[in-house]
């Protein structure tokens, strides 16, 4: 085991996934909310934006992991734990290989990250309820996956120009 | 407030995420239709159709209760702590569905033939 991060890192990870954690809260107390189950503002993104571009990639694919699972145990329960570890995973892992192309700004990384995380929640979706009205949610929760992204792309940007 | 300068690959990848949106859309317009009945399922078990030409307000599985009116349905009563499902608007094209994903109820919009073809539910009850 050579490659255990320092314990000064250990804290860093465990105050953003806490960061995170707290941002999930406070999403939960603000109903963003149309048509459609699963909009949120995805305020937590900031964070993992941030930890993605100031850490790296590993680290904030684990730290959204692990925040998502203890939202999901403090807040939640199994079935928004799937969902939100669909739309996590997948929307980390567009936002990881899309950067690692270097061409592409934070905040269309942001709305990539975005949509992807909607579009992962719509797949579970489809699988757990086996509908196949699920083109009308798909469309909606395009749109705000887009717009997310753009709204958390930008905040992230402000924070990380602000970091240095 | 600075807003990041777009560089070309940005503008490419977002006009092709919107245009993807937007393909989405027509998808929807063009595969929706009128729909005939409400098809509603509890916990992916077939509960109940509906028609939607015929008004009324049924009761789902004691947790939930669908009203039908004027050709569209909608979920006007729920014992769901979130009450989504009740606010998710009223339905009537085929494809829109109403969840609640508490009490794992769906209740989807379908036409005549999609109800023979996957339940072999006779429809004329």
């Amino acid at each position: 085991m050579n490659n255990r991060p320092s314990n000064s890192k250990i804290a860093l990870y465990a105050v953003l996934i806490a960061l995170a954690m707290v941002f999930s809260y406070i999403e939960m107390l603000v109903p963003a909310f149309f048509f459609v189950p699963g909009m949120k503002l995805g305020l937590t993104n900031i964070v993992i934006l941030v930890a993605l571009y100031k850490i790296g990639d590993k680290e904030a694919f684990v730290i959204n992991i692990i925040r998502i699972i203890l939202v999901s145990i403090l807040f939640g329960n199994m079935v928004s734990l799937l969902y939100s570890l669909a739309g996590g995973m997948l929307s980390t892992s567009v936002m990881i290989l899309l950067k690692k192309t270097g061409r592409f700004s934070r905040v269309t990384v942001s709305i990539a990250g975005g949509v992807s995380h909607n579009v992962g929640q719509i797949l579970v979706a489809a699988i757990l309820l086996e509908t196949s009205g699920i083109w009308w949610y798909m469309l909606i929760l395009w749109f705000a996956g887009i717009i997310s992204g753009l709204l958390i792309g930008i905040l992230g940007n402000l924070v990380l120009e602000r970091l240095g | 407030m600075k807003i990041p300068e777009l560089k070309k690959a940005d503008k490419i990848i977002l006009t092709a995420i919107v245009l993807t949106g937007c393909l989405i859309g027509i998808f929807c317009l063009v595969t929706g239709s009128e729909g005939a009945y409400v098809k509603v399922t509890v916990n992916g078990s077939f509960y109940g159709n509906y028609p939607l030409g015929v008004d009324g307000t049924f009761d789902i599985n004691g947790t939930n209760r669908l009203t039908i009116k004027d050709g569209y349905a909608y979920m006007d009563e729920a014992d769901c702590p979130d009450g989504l499902c009740m606010k998710m608007g009223k339905i009537s094209r085929n494809g829109q569905s109403v969840i609640c994903l508490p009490n794992k109820v769906v209740a989807e919009i379908v036409d005549e033939s999609r109800n023979k073809v996957d339940d072999g539910v006779d429809i004329y009850e």
